[in-house]
């Protein structure tokens, strides 16, 4: 069959099995949004801004697994969407961004909307390909889904210039089936002696934890790590991406470690004898000060990524593999094994746990006649039985969720970790309403985030997108006003969110329900009649207490043992 | 530590673009770098001179290895291995000077490929270290330009960087 490049792009989605589509459009993809004009296979999604597209495509691949697409058009439309990839670059999340680009003729004369969008997007991509030829197109295109999808996951750009697309020059076309590069060969088992030997030496161990982070969750291992971590009973915290790996209501769970992690985690990293890391890089949030980072202990870490390992801490047993497999492994080689853990010792390593953890280091004022946001975390975790889909903005709330919001299951947590990106919930909720529309989706977000991509609202009113919107409003950039409370003595400098919009007008301009909660025993009342209007997108304002701070924290420059509790826990 | 890496990669536009882009994006030294095609033209052969300490290295090793286009890679400094540096390098050659630098080309085994009334041209292939001993021989005011290519390298035996 003979197609044009538009044809063959579009076709090549549909083999893709790609129902979604996020994007926005212009000059240098006109080509391609007449083809899709023409069928209704793939859904496009019309954004208001292409940062919302590309976080939309990001969300629904953290709800899925599977990548998320997004187009964009030359120009000013890619660089707009820089912002979304390097999100999704620095979470190691699938995708693939296709961007237009003025005809090859053009290139490099400053062009009408020309920008070098491989140049510009080359440090925060796995890949990015330029398409010169309209007979490279359907090769590249499989090229981008398996690199994206494979290996370490991560956004892949095809830059596809207008010429390449058109329609009046056509070419056999046949999409390969698979796809083999001499360059790229993504580790699929890991080693089995490497294997054996961590298991037997979280068999020697006296305190073992486990540290388990993204790559649970976009490694879809959350199944195996539940079974060895139960089979073992070994103690388990995760990083703020592997939250869901494990369920965060089970009994071996400490809760999330680092920066603001829980007390009992970070005592269980500082005096553990064996550190078993899953699918986690040892980021600076979470290590804190590396030379004090588990000075007892010989380290375990299992990653796909070679350059993650051994990149800030260096490990003792190194295994390269995709944790779903490394896992399963494991566990037969334990299950094969006569010998159990050390029970005793581990019996003491419990209970010295249980001590750690009735410090109780999350407790909170709940009698301040406001409403805590932890509270209303709390509460919408009650209400939703833990079962919604949460994406978060960036700041104190994220850091909330995170601790008062226990996911039991992965992919039901979307947030920007590694970049930060404040506006990423909102459009993230979106993309995991698309792809998952019978589930409850709650952007949970700040004053400040959720005017960074508002203007989605109204793609989500568009596209019948009913998610909910829990805006905890402390009239602050919060997370930046708790940095000067703490570090610049309470000189707040551009943190105070003045001049708000009304947000219950703003969300009803868009066509949406909007309510305000102020009162504490009207918290529960409002939250429920929010979860209840299923085919409605609400907006609730939550006026929370402005002046509420992050605990606990590890300061910088100092160790897991030296975290600053909160004056309302119950360390005597 | 100065180390020296092999690279075959796809000889693809951008892939240099690459290789610099990481290095100055994670803050790596770059002190040399060659690149052209091997005998298969769909193949490049690099090679690239950094220094700094085991850790640095090992991250350059891993890193390279991840850009998508990398086939294969060695750091030749691990193993025995034969490295060599070309360089054009024009000298004034005027009265007494003519036969002085003459003989010192041919001690340093160069060969003088462009003779002009005042000047030449001398080419001269070695390791670094010589190249180095003969800019240092060489009075500096006779100097008026240098040209380097910067180390290839090759590890000794029939063991190699090959598909
Ligand atoms: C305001 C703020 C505060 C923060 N505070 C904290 C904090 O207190 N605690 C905290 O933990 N984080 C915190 N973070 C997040 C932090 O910045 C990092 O994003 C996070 O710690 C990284 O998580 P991770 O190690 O699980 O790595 P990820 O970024 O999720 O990386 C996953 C790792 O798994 C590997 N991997 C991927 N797929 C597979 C597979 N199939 N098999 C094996 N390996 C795989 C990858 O190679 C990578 O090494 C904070 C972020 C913000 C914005
Ligand atoms: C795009 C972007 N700009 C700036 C920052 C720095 N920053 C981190 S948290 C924060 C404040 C967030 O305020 P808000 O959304 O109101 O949430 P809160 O901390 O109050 O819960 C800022 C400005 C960021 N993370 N992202």
């Amino acid at each position: 069959m003979e197609l044009s490049g538009a044809e063959i792009l579009v076709q090549c989605l549909k083999d893709e099995g790609v129902e979604h589509l996020f994007g926005y459009p212009g000059g240098a993809v006109l080509h391609i949004y007449d083809e899709l004009f023409k069928q209704d296979e793939v859904q496009h999604i019309l954004v208001r801004h292409e940062q919302g597209a590309v976080h939309a495509a990001d969300g629904y691949a953290r709800a899925t697994g599977k990548p998320g697409v997004a187009l964009l058009t030359s120009g000013p439309g890619a660089t707009n969407g820089v912002t979304g990839i390097a999100t999704a670059y620095c979470d190691s999340i699938p995708m693939v961004v296709i961007t237009g680009q003025v005809p090859t003729p053009f290139i490099g004369s400053d062009a009408f909307q020309e920008v070098d969008t491989l140049g510009i997007t080359r440090p925060c991509v796995k890949h990015n390909f330029l398409v010169k030829d309209v007979r490279d197109l359907a090769e590249t295109m499989k090229k981008a889904f398996y690199i994206a999808t494979s290996g370490r996951p991560g956004p892949v750009v095809i830059d596809v210039p207008k010429d390449v697309t058109d329609p009046n020059i056509k070419i056999p076309h046949r999409y390969p089936k698979s796809i083999k590069m001499r360059s790229y060969n993504p580790v699929k088992r890991g080693h089995s002696g490497q294997i054996k030997k961590a298991v037997e030496l979280i068999l020697s161990a006296k305190r073992p934890v486990v540290y388990s982070g993204g790559g649970v969750v976009t490694g879809d291992g959350a199944a195996e790590l539940t079974d060895l971590v139960r089979e073992m009973n070994l103690p388990i915290t995760s990083t703020l991406m592997g939250l869901g790996g494990y369920p965060g209501t089970g009994k071996q769970f400490l809760g999330m470690l680092g920066m603001h992690g829980t007390y009992e985690a970070n005592m269980a990293m500082h005096d553990c004898d064996v550190l078993i890391a899953i699918g986690a890089r040892f980021d600076d949030r979470v290590t804190g000060k590396v030379k004090d980072f588990c000075p007892d202990a010989k380290i375990i870490h299992i990653d796909i990524d070679p350059a993650s390992i051994s990149k800030n801490v260096r490990v003792d047993i190194p295994i390269v593999g995709p944790v779903k497999q490394v896992l399963a492994d494991m566990l037969n080689v334990v299950k094969a094994r006569k010998s159990r853990p050390n029970r005793e010792a581990l019996e003491q390593w419990w209970s010295q746990l249980q001590q750690w953890r009735s410090v109780n280091c999350l407790k909170y004022n709940a009698n301040s006649g406001r409403i805590k946001p932890q509270a209303a975390i709390e509460m919408l975790h009650k209400i939703t039985g833990g079962d919604a889909i949460i994406a978060s903005d960036v700041g104190q709330h994220q850091m909330w969720v995170a601790q008062y919001y226990p996911f039991d299951k992965p992919q039901h947590w979307l947030t920007s970790g590694g970049l930060g990106t404040m506006g990423f919930g909102l459009p993230a909720a979106m993309g995991a309403k698309v792809a998952c529309p019978e589930k409850d989706v709650v952007c949970i977000t700040g004053d400040g985030s959720i005017q960074m991509n508002i203007q989605e609202l109204a793609t989500c009113q568009h596209f019948n997108l009913p998610l909910k919107v829990m805006l905890l409003n402390n009239g602050y950039l919060g997370m930046v006003r708790q940095w000067q409370e703490f570090f610049y003595g309470s000189r707040y400098s551009e943190v105070t969110v003045e001049a708000q919009p009304d947000f219950i007008k703003l969300a009803q301009a868009y066509g949406h329900v909007g309510m305000r909660v102020e009162k504490p025993e009207d918290l529960e009342g409002a939250l429920t009649e929010m979860m209840a209007m299923k085919d409605r997108l609400v907006f609730l304002d939550v006026v929370v207490d402005p002046g509420e701070n992050v605990y606990p924290m590890i300061m910088a420059g100092k160790g897991h043992h030296e975290m600053q509790l909160s004056p309302d826990c119950e360390l005597s | 530590m100065r180390h020296i890496i092999s690279i075959l990669m796809e000889n693809e536009a951008g892939a240099l673009s690459r290789v610099a882009g990481l290095f100055s994006a994670r803050g790596y030294n770059i002190e040399s770098l060659t690149v052209a095609p091997t005998e298969d033209p769909t193949l490049s052969r690099m090679t690239l001179v950094t220094c700094g300490n085991n850790e640095i290295i090992e991250q350059i090793t891993k890193q390279l290895h991840k850009l998508i286009e990398v086939v294969k890679l060695a750091d030749l400094s691990e193993g025995v291995h034969i490295e060599r540096e070309m360089m054009l390098i024009k000298l004034l050659a005027k009265g007494s000077h003519r036969e002085e630098v003459k003989r010192l080309v041919e001690i340093f085994r160069g060969n003088i490929i462009d003779v002009t009334d005042t000047s030449y041209i001398v080419e001269m292939t070695g390791t670094c270290d010589k190249l180095d001993a003969f800019i240092g021989a060489v009075h500096e005011d006779l100097i008026l330009e240098t040209v380097r290519t910067g180390p290839s390298g090759i590890a000794r035996g029939t063991k190699g960087l090959s598909l």
